[in-house]
């Protein structure tokens, strides 16, 4: 049953290619936007929870429960919008591979998401419900939990970044993870605006 | 040509794994993962063998006194969550590990460390489950655990979460694995292999991981909500706190249905890669089958209340679920008629791979009408929850995805060890498996239909069930030795199987292009694709490519549509950090079962971990 | 093997008479989900038929050398024209069904509670002469050719009520209450079981379930409702000193609502839900070893000597 190999014939040459890429062309980017899609379909999916268990009492919040506070949230709201600009600015220079501006760049994104996180904290303790009083308390802070951690790990990430970016020369592929580490700051502020409308204001509204 | 030694011998320096047990650890190549998972996957599908059987010995006769209810509880928990997510899935996965780069004719995966660390992380999932049987600590409320059976009030200890806990390794280690199937199936594609080319084995992989990346986040989420309940007071899951207890049905089916198809829609892969080579001649409706995994794989989405039509849900959104469930039957009755034109308009050839495939559609097609019946919100009122419904799951996923990877491990045995396995005992492992299914397994319908419900650790005489049971026991003796018989076959074979050759089926992909035992590096060139059977070509010399780099780690990245080549990429070395990061993350899980805090302390090495995989190696900045 | 299945089938359809079977169906809702069974058997056996056939044909090439005919492209269309038929059929079958399993839903009916607990049934009917709820556990009377509406509750874990002779199953769920229409067609015994996993007993929780004459059943009904007498006996008091706590007897000082209401327990078929027959010995065996009986039910073994076991025994059997 044995056949020999099948033989070949190199009809092209790829070595002329590039050894990189930016954006939707990298694979890491592809990479990227499968844990996004991932996370993304579990805020969904909390968010779904969220309304479900909503529908299923007759006032909302429950009788007894407080409105989450405004002031705060609020001001997060506003910090995490505007971390959009310098973010942008960063993935800007990532992709036109300007060295200084990027470890600079990221360094102040550190600075950023530690201003946040600090607000975020504030932001828990003006909820107006613990977490285990009832099924409302439970999904509001499942909700603001699974945001905390994607500020927190985002965060972290672009600490070890910048840490790197500081004592390394910078080639091509970690342009690319600077842009991507980017994009994903951006996944994590588009996904808190819908979370940031239900939590506050589906309450209210409806 | 042939491409000559002194190519051959710096690839393998460039690809090969450390010596002795570093390498072992350390390794990256996506062929021994793939076959880790899946010996880990067999061995465990013996183990839930092995309670079946003792499960079928207690039902055998009425009042039998074999088990007590706490041991069958367990016995039947254990058995559906190791089948459902420590051994269906993840094999699957497995097979797209070992083939898919194969397959595309490139040298690893997308992310190779990122598939060591999948399997890593699925085997803390594996060992959290049996080493907690071990210690007596085993998991005892079925494959869902639904609450308030397992909330704080009704499962004090640790089962349930363990339970919890074991998902929750093996869904991160499935959602890695996937977007790894799927960035390598859209990104790295060989030249000239567009969507339109690409093999119905990498649609129904790209598919079931698109699928996997959707719904487990699913699981993930209700089964942290249940460790919270039980954890940190949260009132999720208890009504007389506003919580609600058929959120956790939802969520779970939500997940639960589209499962189901992530292990049915890879077995598609499998049966039509099989079909065409052993016909003889290209798949009848390629596209037809195509599309047919697409619609399957979106209407999956659709149909979760069908698990859910005994609760008392809105009869209007009832019937709406009974046309959208029924309506999954017109693309799967369509690919099993272009699988049957095929080999209609073909030459079958009816080795043991051919076998299975028939096999799988002469059982898959009951389980598909049985599926049908339960469809249906109305009759699914008297089959739920019976005897009936364990008939049909086992139909679909044991006739429906079980034959097609038995089909699929002979069919690529070859591939993988060079050698073949022997027809004759594979036709006899192929007679004992699929006879002893059926026997075990038809009688189940009538049980149901008899009345018998589900996970009953006994019953009373006089029900007129005992016959049955004694016909369903045999019938589970007489599988389980065929199963035997398979595992032999492909062991002896390993040492004294006929050399087999690179291409013993003369199979119509790529993966048939290079040698047998494929070597770390696959194949020596980048081959260049101009149709849907790229092996069939008159027997001409394979069109390929050269440049890519055979000095380091290199892989080509082409466009997702049309394949066009767009750059080379450097494919990760091996690593010790994929372990590393997956015993951090395995620390902390288990930890949170006992303190909330363990999320916090763990954190701090499964930081450290994944800084060291993540952390380029460049030189150091001279100086600022 | 398959045909060996069909023949199966075909005898139990012909003879089967179980208590417990839908295939025996005893009542309008579950004559109407029998009725759409056979309508899909005869679907799906005939789709089934055509595959078999399909693929017999398609191997029966195997040993030639030749190319066979291409099939045409157009066959596909035939496939899903045949596929799309069946599946109306059936799709308007299990509405017609549906439909006419929901149909008694518009008539008044009589009302009775179910409420499910670890592992047995709490019910209660409305006394017909004072308008209270009574109570009774783990049997229920129906009254033949009248439809009972039965509402479905859980005292703790999901639960599922299914007595498949007369209707098709429906969760017993904490904080919902669902509701499902009874309307038996044939005198006699059913029995009912848990469909639902319920923990360590949920195989040893079933339910007997009597059809009778609406003349028997209110006759039952009534003496149901009386309270039992309040003899001055030993089982008595052992009774109360023992059993009082967790069980209730209308008529004494017992009100306990932990466990079943035995009022009027002698009456029943069986005892434990379903675990046991009606015996004066089974009695006897369940309060002094509940544990080996039942492994993990919630009766705690009463240490008795044995002549307080004996009186308590006797007591209990006077409860007709």
């Amino acid at each position: 049953m044995t056949t020999p190999p099948r033989e070949f014939q190199v009809v092209a040459d790829v070595s002329s290619l590039p050894s990189g890429a930016i954006g939707a062309r990298h694979l890491v980017w592809w990479g990227n936007i499968g844990f996004m899609v991932i996370e993304g379909t579990g805020f969904a999916l909390a968010a779904a929870a969220y309304l479900y268990l909503m529908t299923q009492s007759p006032t909302w919040p429950p009788a007894g429960d407080a409105l989450p506070g405004l002031l705060w949230s609020g001001i997060f709201t506003a910090a995490l919008a505007l971390s959009t600009v310098p973010n942008l600015w960063v993935l800007r220079c990532a992709r036109a591979k300007k060295a200084a501006a990027v470890r600079w760049g990221v360094a102040g994104m550190v600075l950023i998401g530690l201003i946040l996180m600090a607000l975020r904290g504030v932001e828990f303790a003006h909820l107006g419900v613990s977490w285990d009083r009832d099924g409302y308390g439970s999904v509001l802070w499942l909700l603001l939990v699974l945001h905390t951690t994607h500020i927190v790990t985002e965060w972290a990430e672009c600490a070890v970044q910048a840490v790197w970016l500081f004592t390394h020369e910078i080639g091509d592929d970690q342009f690319s993870d600077v842009e991507d580490n980017a994009n994903y700051w951006s996944f994590v502020v588009l996904t808190w605006m819908p979370l940031y409308a239900l939590i506050y204001w589906a309450p209210r509204a409806l | 040509m042939r491409p000559d030694q002194d190519r051959l011998d710096r690839l393998s320096l460039t690809w090969r794994d450390p010596p002795g047990l570093w390498g072992f650890l350390t390794t990256v190549d996506h062929k021994r993962i793939a076959a880790r998972y899946i010996v880990t996957a067999l061995l465990l599908m013996f183990l839930a063998g092995m309670l079946a059987l003792d499960m079928r010995w207690q039902l055998s006769t009425p009042e039998n006194v074999r088990m007590g209810p706490q041991l069958y509880n367990e016995s039947f928990s254990l058995h559906g969550s190791t089948m459902l997510f420590l051994v269906s899935v993840p094999v699957m996965e497995a097979m797209a590990l070992w083939l898919v780069p194969l397959m595309l004719g490139q040298r690893n995966m997308a992310f190779p460390r990122l598939g060591a660390f999948s399997y890593w992380l699925y085997l803390g999932g594996v060992l959290t489950l049996w080493i907690s049987h071990a210690l007596d600590i085993t998991p005892d409320l079925g494959w869902f655990e639904y609450p308030p059976l397992s909330g704080p009030a009704y499962a004090p200890g640790h089962r349930a979460d363990i339970w919890a806990q074991m998902i929750t390794f093996t869904e991160v280690a499935a959602l890695a694995a996937s977007v790894n199937v799927a960035a390598t199936i859209l990104k790295m594609r060989p030249p000239g292999m567009t969507l339109a080319r690409m093999p119905v084995f990498l649609w129904a992989m790209l598919v079931a991981s698109i699928m996997t990346i959707l719904s487990m986040p699913a699981i993930m989420l209700v089964t942290s909500m249940l460790i919270a309940d039980r954890l940190v007071s949260t009132h999720f899951f208890s009504p007389a706190s506003g919580g609600d207890v058929l959120l956790f049905q939802h969520l779970f089916w939500f997940f639960g249905h589209p499962e189901v198809y992530i292990i049915f829609v890879p077995a598609t892969g499998f049966v039509s890669a099989i079909v065409e080579t052993f016909s003889r001649r290209p798949l009848f409706g390629h596209s037809v089958i195509v599309l047919a995994i697409l619609s399957i794989g979106a209407l999956a989405f659709g149909l979760w209340v069908h698990h859910m039509f005994a609760v008392g849900l809105p009869r209007l959104g009832n019937n709406f679920y009974t046309a959208a469930s029924m309506a999954i039957a017109l693309p799967a009755g369509l690919q099993i008629f272009c699988w049957i034109a095929t080999m209609w308009s073909g030459r079958p050839w009816l080795a043991t791979p051919m076998l299975w495939v028939i096999g799988f559609v002469t059982t898959f097609v009951i389980g598909g009408l049985s599926g049908v019946m339960t469809a249906s919100a109305a009759l699914d009122l008297q089959l739920t929850d019976s005897y009936f419904i364990v008939a049909h799951f086992h139909y679909v996923l044991v006739g429906g995805a079980m034959f097609p990877l038995f089909g699929a491990f002979c069919y690529w045995y070859p591939k993988a060890t060079g050698r073949m396995m022997s027809e004759r005992w594979g036709r006899i492992a192929f007679a004992l498996i699929v006879g002893g299914f059926n026997l075990g397994f038809f009688p189940m319908h009538l049980l149901g239909l008899m009345g018998m419900p589900r996970r009953v650790y006994t019953y009373p005489a006089g029900m007129g069930w005992e016959g049955l049971n004694q016909v369903a026991t045999l019938g589970s003796v007489v599988a389980v030795a065929g199963g035997l018989v398979f595992v032999a076959n492909a062991l002896v074979s390993y040492w004294r199987g006929a050399p087999s050759g690179g291409d013993p089926w003369g199979g119509s992909t790529l993966e048939w292009a290079g040698e047998a035992p494929a070597p770390s590096w696959n194949l020596a060139y980048t081959p260049m694709v101009d149709g849907l059977t790229p092996m069939w070509n008159g027997g001409r010399p394979l069109r390929v490519a050269d440049g890519v780099a055979i000095a380091r780690r290199e892989v080509l990245i082409t466009s997702v549509t049309d394949a066009d080549p767009l750059y080379r990429q450097k494919s990760a070395s091996p690593s010790i950090w994929p372990l590393l990061s997956a015993l951090a993350v395995s620390a902390m899980f288990i930890a949170s079962i006992f303190t909330p805090w363990a999320i916090v302390v763990g954190a701090v090495p499964i930081g450290a971990a994944l800084t060291g995989w993540f952390w380029p190696q460049r030189p150091r900045r001279s100086g600022a | 093997m398959t045909r060996i299945g069909v023949v199966a089938i075909m005898l139990l359809l012909a003879g089967c008479q179980g208590v417990q079977s839908p295939l025996a169906p005893g009542g309008d809702q579950a004559t109407a989900l029998h009725n759409l069974f056979l309508l899909m058997m005869a679907v799906c056996g005939g789709i089934y038929a055509l595959v078999l056939v399909g693929l017999g044909w398609s191997l029966r090439r195997v040993r030639s050398a030749g190319q066979a005919a291409e099939v045409p492209e157009r066959s596909l269309w035939g496939a899903a024209i045949v596929i799309v038929i069946g599946l109306t059929v059936l799709i308007v079958g299990s509405f017609v069904a549906d439909r006419a399993v929901f149909a008694s839903r518009r008539q008044g009916a009589m009302m009775v509670r179910v409420t499910g607990h670890q592992w047995w049934w709490r019910i209660e009917y409305r006394d017909p002469a004072t308008g209270r709820w009574i109570e009774t556990a783990n049997e229920l009377h129906l009254p033949l050719d009248r439809t009972t509406r039965v509402a479905l509750g859980s005292a703790d874990v999901i639960h599922s009520f299914w007595v498949p002779n007369v209707a098709g199953k429906l969760d017993m769920i904490p904080g919902r209450r669902n509701v499902l229409d009874l309307t038996p067609r044939r005198v006699g015994w059913f029995r009912g079981q848990c469909a639902e996993f319920c923990g360590t007993q949920h195989a040893h929780m079933a339910l007997d379930v009597k059809v009778e004459s609406v003349a028997a059943f209110e006759a039952w009904l009534t003496e149901q409702a009386r309270p039992a007498p309040s003899p001055a006996s030993r089982g008595a008091a052992v009774f109360a000193n023992a059993c009082a706590v967790c069980h209730a007897i209308r008529g004494t000082g017992a009100s306990g609502r932990v466990g079943p209401d035995l009022t009027h327990l002698a009456s029943r078929k069986s005892i434990a839900a379903g675990t046991l027959t009606m015996t004066r010995g089974n009695l006897q065996g369940w309060i002094t070893q509940p544990q080996a009986l039942k492994p993990g039910t919630s009766m705690p073994a009463v240490p008795l000597s044995g002549p307080d076991a004996d009186a308590l025994a006797a007591y209990m059997e006077s409860l007709k």
